[in-house]
């Protein structure tokens, strides 16, 4: 992070040096920080504002591009791949997603390949083509190029669910220096913490970042029943195995003929 | 309405899932079966993850097998001896099917056997149930009894040693096939996730001659513990079952299954044996149709664990 700030830090006094320009510095706030699950839960747009702002008195200058990443709690996956064989269709390969994010969602006011160089995306981490998912490849864990198979048909696939998305149009410019962000989270959405990360391009560098976080909980009964079934499983179980009984029984007393 | 269910993560349409415990219900009390093989299917179908229906389904069929189960106590119409007996063994298929899942589960292979087995399984019974029903039928027709229990009609299985006389069914076999055939249901049914009611009927049927007034109560007992057993295990170990989910199929399942009680009374053994094995039989043949049809998609995702 360190280091990345550094370089970025580098670009930035380079381009300072061919047009003097205000450091900038980003202020953000999101509409919610804490998205509570209850039984009517189905799905939930959260809203970020943020401001670009001078911190030295300079003018700022007059474009500029954002790159809003959220990712949420992660996870490991394995994505299987079928193939025919004696007639029917089966795994016959897989890989596996190491600690890869369970919700990922790049927001930005332009496609972000126009916004900066495949390098400098690189290196930021800007976009899910430049994300890094990492994969078991052998003993080693590495990722992969955006193309390969299995990393095309894993970010296709949790985009299909709505958890991994690129909106070029996610981001609003209010005015020039006034910015609004719509986070969509999905009715399947993980719950755990979330990072949200934004990025501020000008002239096809990074100049500055601000970071954000928010909450997805369950609360009042879905929080309840979800705790019970995690740490007392035996006592859930039985519990569940007698509403089972207790149904079944008012229903033949109910319905009882004789 | 949407209804957000706690352990599958996910909201539901609450109708919907009513809808589809009603329906599977009314044809479990119809033909006296769990109805798990239709209920799983279904779930996985609308969104719920796998072992998450699974799982719940589990609960679900308890509580419509108990509520057929007394019923048919109240009927004097099952057998508590031959039940015994097919759950002890039952009880270690279930063990042997559960350590073959997680061995499966980890090499990627689980959709394959479960899709295999429940081919094999719904086509053959399904099969052998038309065929018999259909003949019966015929039977009739010529004006002939159609009766399943002809004198005399001994199979090699009642050939067995360590016979044993079970009163309420009037059978007097061998325990050797009891044990057998509850194993067998005990294995299939943690593999494949389904009580295993509409194998063991025809089972019952078939190989020991059990007559039809006490096999569908004493399949019910039977369905009605591994059940309530795999209840508790699914919840113990997996952490799966979604109580709120299974709470709606129950309350679906057990109206449904009364009305299908009715249904099936009204109608004769034959025709009713002829339309479940159509069902399964044909179920059976979707399973087919996916398997060699070529898949949409031949990606998918698996979790393997949280981080």
């Amino acid at each position: 992070m360190m280091r990345h700030l550094a370089l970025a830090c580098v670009i930035v006094l380079g381009a300072l040096a061919a047009a003097p320009a205000a450091a900038e510095q980003l202020v953000v706030s999101l509409s919610n920080h804490r998205v509570v699950i209850s039984s009517n839960f189905d799905g939930e747009d959260l809203v970020l504002f943020g401001t670009i702002d001078s911190t030295d008195g300079k003018p700022l200058r007059k474009k500029y591009d954002l790159v809003v990443t959220v990712t949420g709690p992660r996870h490991t996956l394995r994505t299987r791949r079928k193939e025919r064989v004696l007639g029917i269709w089966v795994n016959v390969d897989s890989r596996e997603f190491v600690r890869v994010p369970s919700y990922l969602a790049v927001l930005s006011n332009r496609p972000v390949t126009e916004i900066a160089s495949p390098e400098v995306l690189r290196i930021n981490q800007a976009g899910i083509d430049n994300f890094l998912l990492t994969q078991r490849v052998g003993p080693d864990l590495a990722d992969t190029v955006p193309q390969d198979p299995f990393r095309a048909a894993f970010v296709r696939l949790e985009n299909q669910q709505g958890l991994y998305q690129e909106n070029a149009a996610g981001v609003t410019f209010l005015t020039p220096t006034v910015f609004r962000a719509a986070i969509p989270l999905p009715a399947a959405v993980p719950t755990g913490a979330y990072a949200i990360d934004v990025k501020l391009f000008a002239d096809g560098v990074l100049v500055t970042r601000a970071s954000s976080a928010l909450e997805v909980v369950k609360a009042g009964f879905e929080q309840f029943v979800a705790e019970a079934a995690r740490d007392y499983g035996l006592l859930y179980g039985l519990a569940t195995a007698l509403m089972a009984l207790l149904t079944g029984w008012l229903a033949s007393v109910v319905f009882r003929r004789d | 309405m949407q209804l957000y269910l706690p352990i599958a993560d996910m909201p539901v349409n609450i109708f919907l899932v009513l809808a589809m415990g009603l329906a599977v219900g009314f044809i479990s009390g119809m033909f006296g079966i769990g109805g798990g093989f239709l209920m799983t299917p279904l779930l996985i179908f609308v969104g719920i993850p796998p072992a998450v229906a699974v799982a719940s389904v589990a609960s679900h069929i308890a509580a419509s097998s108990f509520s057929g189960a007394l019923s048919y106590w109240r009927k004097r119409a099952l057998d508590i001896a031959l039940a015994t007996m097919l759950l002890s063994a039952g009880i270690v298929g279930t063990a042997g099917g559960v350590w073959l899942f997680t061995i499966l589960r980890s090499l990627d292979q689980l959709d394959l056997l479960i899709g295999l087995s429940y081919v094999t399984l719904l086509t053959i019974v399904g099969g052998m149930m038309i065929n018999e029903s259909v003949r019966a039928e015929l039977r009739a027709r010529k004006g002939q009894p159609a009766m399943m229990r002809r004198p005399g009609s001994h199979t090699w299985l009642h050939g067995l040693p360590f016979k044993m006389r079970f009163k309420r069914s009037k059978i007097y076999v061998s325990a050797i096939p009891v044990l057998a055939i509850g194993f067998i249901i005990g294995f299939i049914g943690a593999i494949m996730g389904i009580g295993g009611g509409f194998i063991l009927v025809p089972m019952l049927i078939y190989f020991l001659r059990v007559p039809t007034a006490t096999v569908i109560g004493t399949s019910m007992v039977l369905t009605l513990v591994t059940m309530a057993s795999a209840t508790v295990m699914h919840s113990v170990t997996n952490h799966l079952v979604d109580a709120v989910l299974a709470l709606i199929l129950m309350v679906g399942g057990v109206i449904g299954a009364q009305f299908g009680a009715r249904t099936g009374q009204k109608m004769r053994g034959e025709r009713l044996r002829l339309l479940l094995g159509l069902l399964v039989f044909s179920v059976g043949l979707r399973f087919a149709w996916q398997l060699v049809v070529q898949p949409d998609d031949m990606f998918s995702l698996r979790l393997v664990g949280a981080a």
